[in-house]
């Protein structure tokens, strides 16, 4: 469930707000379950707030691991 | 699109899928359950069952808050727009649910019941600040990627002091119903043995990779949470695979890029403020399942519709011939059901599975019917 | 009304396209409504006919053997009135144009009829209609007659248009959705899904900034100049509301057959698709406004397709897919991804959802 988008963070605004870009749109959402997001992060959007952030280590590590160029094992509990 | 287009790539599918090929032990078969309907979704319209083998099969799961969502529910939600009168604000998703009557929030509105559709619970705000001689009602639906938001809400409410403003709370948790399903074949024979679960990828952002390692351990199930672009599908696939052939039950994390252990603590901390366990909750098609939904906490009780307007809830059967619950569970297909297709459309849904786009029947019929029938191409 | 327009200048105050609204007196058919006519339509669209001040417009045609006519109509009830990229006004010219048009026809004139809520800045009123009268002149063919109505304030949107127009198939062309053969070629004039996406971005409470602006234009002259090339066409349509999907579906339950799309030559426009992700919504149910679908023989896609491209209308025209046999109809896509997907009928209005 949840449609939820990746959007960079490219204005801070007030009262917890942001606008954020995703491949041109752009939209105001809150960040207020996100505080610590700063300009150029990438965070999760789903009904206009930010969930979470983009760890740009871990996407591109997600990717060498879809080529199997990065043979780590994955994190398990 | 950064973070999306990457996700997509069709070489790298056809790589994950050969990898896929290579490694399933051809005697077996490999019955894994993705739980999210946006994963549902996601099988469906990338063709993702074309690339897997014919023994590795995809058991759609019911993560799917509108379809989960009782009639009963929807029906409270239409008395308060067309008996009481007040402004109803709900996500597009739930409007053209068919409650009793003949009636979905959608022919509510057109008999004349203020019906409005809004993106974010902020807008609900917003409409209940713009109307204030109206009362303002929010249908709150949702598992936990969508529960802080309205959280947010109910304590902005609370701090501006607004009179007239309430949330129908119908949030559902994924640990329950995931519990849930997997006790079932302790207790019903027909119960599909599933090998695995892909687990949720924006409810994971919230509640983290901890609360799936009891599944792991007290039902010996791996899990492996997966982001949801196909690739992150199929990448998980491939991981259970690797777990089932090792014999190993863990849960594993492939959208690493978003999920941590701990999840979201300020959302968390926030819902536990706002929120407490109902003892237990209906959901579409599993029944009663314990302590799987929240509701508003007492302090909060101005802002909880049910209280604010004295609701009580009726269940309500569904079609008798409405196969939903066994799918929903994983124990039928929609092709089994007598009523897909022919009663049951994405135009007509009798069922919870075919009313909301991700439910299993709605999938199947928008994207996969054809495959029902024989088609010869020129 | 009679050749002369009953209006008395100095005895009536002009029009106060400022701050003034429409109100009741101005469909009565009375002497407000006659100076709306004159003051603002017929000043619009002015040409010999309205001038006239009939209620009809009289003209005289001379068909060639073989020659058809065609009409057609078309209510506009958009909201927002005003989007990116056009307006009612030209959208209901476009519109109708683009219907005669895709009958494989030259238009030759429209008719405009208006329902207008009470209360509606005349300001708006006169912004609608000049654009009308600008998409008229652009495109070649007057709006020869019209009507106007005043509804009670409450039983509107603002304004309603309605238009009509006509227009004359030549000998040899017979375009319809029932035409569509086995082996055909798919051919489709651009990008899609940008009038749809304009006007939600303007919609109350999913507001979101992008360039998107809608694609609304007169496709008259790219068909003509389809047709010189092509004259045995198949099918033409132009995909509007319900976008791509619906209207191949709808050709291919007319036609009894089946198609096969490649979802990589389908072209979006990169902020198209990111609003779509971001509602939840598929490009290919979005309405288009100023791109047509062309279904003609194998012989011919290349030579269409050249053509299209040398129009603005058309220069990114590209072949998006086969017809198939097949007797249920299904229009099946081989998706970038890899697996093959159906493309089925919208079903109810698409919403923006949040799962």
């Amino acid at each position: 469930m949840c449609l939820a988008i990746p959007a960079r963070v490219i204005e801070l605004r007030d009262g917890g707000n942001a606008l954020v870009d995703l491949g041109g749109i752009r939209k105001e959402i809150s960040l207020a379950l996100v505080p610590q997001a700063k300009l150029d992060d990438y965070v999760i959007v789903h009904v206009g707030y930010a969930l979470g952030l983009i760890d740009p280590q871990e996407a591109l590590r997600t990717l060498e691991m879809f080529e199997e160029l990065d043979r780590l094992q994955p994190e398990a509990l | 699109m950064k973070y999306i287009d990457e996700y997509r790539d069709g070489e790298l599918a056809q790589r994950i899928a050969e990898r896929i090929r290579n490694e399933v032990q051809p005697e077996r078969q490999y019955r894994f359950m993705e739980f999210c309907g946006g994963h549902t979704h996601a099988i469906s319209r990338y063709g993702v069952s074309d690339l897997l083998p014919a023994n590795v099969r995809m058991i759609h799961g019911p993560g799917c808050p509108v379809c989960v969502l009782p009639i009963g529910r929807i029906d409270l939600a239409v008395k308060l727009a067309l008996e009481d009168g007040a402004i109803l604000c709900s996500y597009g998703d739930t409007l053209r649910v068919p409650a009793s009557g003949g009636l979905s929030l959608l022919r509510a509105k057109a008999q004349g019941a203020d019906i409005r559709m809004i993106y974010s619970p902020s807008d609900a705000l917003k409409i209940a600040e713009a109307n204030p001689e109206r009362e303002v009602v929010f249908l709150a639906i949702g598992f936990e990627t969508t529960t802080p938001p309205t959280a947010l809400v109910i304590r902005d409410a609370a701090a501006r002091g607004l009179k007239n403003f309430s949330v129908l709370c119908c949030h559902v948790l994924t640990p329950a119903a995931i519990a849930h399903i997997l006790a079932a074949p302790e207790q019903d024979a027909a119960a599909v043995e599933l090998d695995g679960f892909v687990g949720p990828a924006h409810v994971s952002i919230i509640i983290g990779s901890e609360p799936y390692a009891e599944f792991a351990r007290q039902y010996r199930k791996p899990v492996v949470i997966a982001g949801f672009e196909p690739l992150d599908v199929m990448q998980a696939i491939l991981m259970l695979v690797r777990q089932v052939n090792e014999g190993r039950a863990e849960v594993e994390n492939e959208f690493v890029r978003a999920v941590g252990r701990n999840g979201n603590s300020a959302a968390l901390t926030l819902m536990d403020e706002i929120f407490e366990l109902r003892e237990s909750f209906e959901w579409r098609g599993l029944g009663e399942v314990p302590f799987s939904a929240l509701r508003i906490r007492a302090e909060f009780a101005a802002f909880d519709a049910e209280k604010r307007f004295d609701l009580h809830y009726r269940a309500v059967a569904d079609n008798k011939a409405c196969e939903c619950g066994p799918i929903l569970r994983g124990q039928k297909k929609p092709t089994d059901c007598r009523l897909f297709g022919s009663v049951c459309t994405p135009e007509n849904p009798m069922g919870s599975c075919m009313v909301s786009n991700e439910g299993a029947c709605a999938a199947h019929y928008a994207y996969g019917r054809y495959k029902d029938i024989e088609v010869v191409a020129v | 009304m009679t050749g002369r327009s009953p209006v008395k200048r100095g005895y009536v105050r002009p029009l106060n396209f400022r701050d003034g609204v429409v109100d009741m007196g101005h469909g009565a058919g009375g002497r407000a409504s006659a100076q709306l006519i004159e003051e603002l339509f017929v000043a619009a669209f002015d040409n010999p006919w309205l001038r006239q001040g009939n209620d009809g417009a009289a003209f005289s045609l001379q068909l060639k053997p073989g020659e058809r006519m065609v009409m057609a109509t078309d209510a506009h009830v958009v909201s927002p009135l005003f989007f990116p990229g056009g307006d009612i006004g030209s959208l209901s010219v476009h519109g109708t144009l683009n219907d005669v048009a895709m009958g494989g026809a030259r238009p030759l004139y429209l008719s405009a009829s208006f329902i207008i809520e009470e209360g509606f800045a005349l300001a708006d009123l006169k912004r609608i209609v000049e654009s009308m009268g600008r998409a008229s002149r652009d495109a070649g063919v007057p709006i020869i007659t019209g009507d106007t109505k005043v509804v009670e304030r409450g039983s509107g949107d603002g304004v309603f248009i309605s238009t009509t127009g006509i227009g004359i198939i030549p000998n040899g062309v017979d375009t319809g959705g029932h035409r569509a053969r086995p082996g055909d070629a798919i051919l489709v004039s651009g990008s899609i899904g940008e009038h749809g996406v304009a006007i939600m971005s303007k919609r109350e409470g999913l507001e979101f900034e992008t360039e998107i602006l809608s694609d609304s234009a007169a496709l008259h002259g790219l068909v003509a100049q389809m047709l010189a090339v092509a004259p045995g066409l198949r099918v033409l349509r132009d995909p509007t509301r319900g976008g791509l999907a619906t209207t191949l579906n709808e050709i291919a339950g007319q036609s009894g057959v089946g198609m096969l799309l490649d979802e990589a030559a389908i072209l979006v426009q990169p902020q198209v698709e990111a609003a779509c992700e971001l509602l939840g919504l598929d490009p290919l149910y979005i309405a288009n406004e100023g791109k047509l679908i062309a279904i003609c023989a194998e012989e011919d896609a290349q030579p269409l397709l050249d053509c299209m491209r040398r129009n603005p209308l058309g220069e990114h025209a590209v072949r998006i897919g086969t017809v198939l046999e097949d007797a249920h109809g299904f229009v099946q896509m081989q998706t970038r991804f890899g697996g093959r997907r159906v493309v089925d009928w919208l079903s109810g209005e698409q919403l923006p959802r949040i799962c």
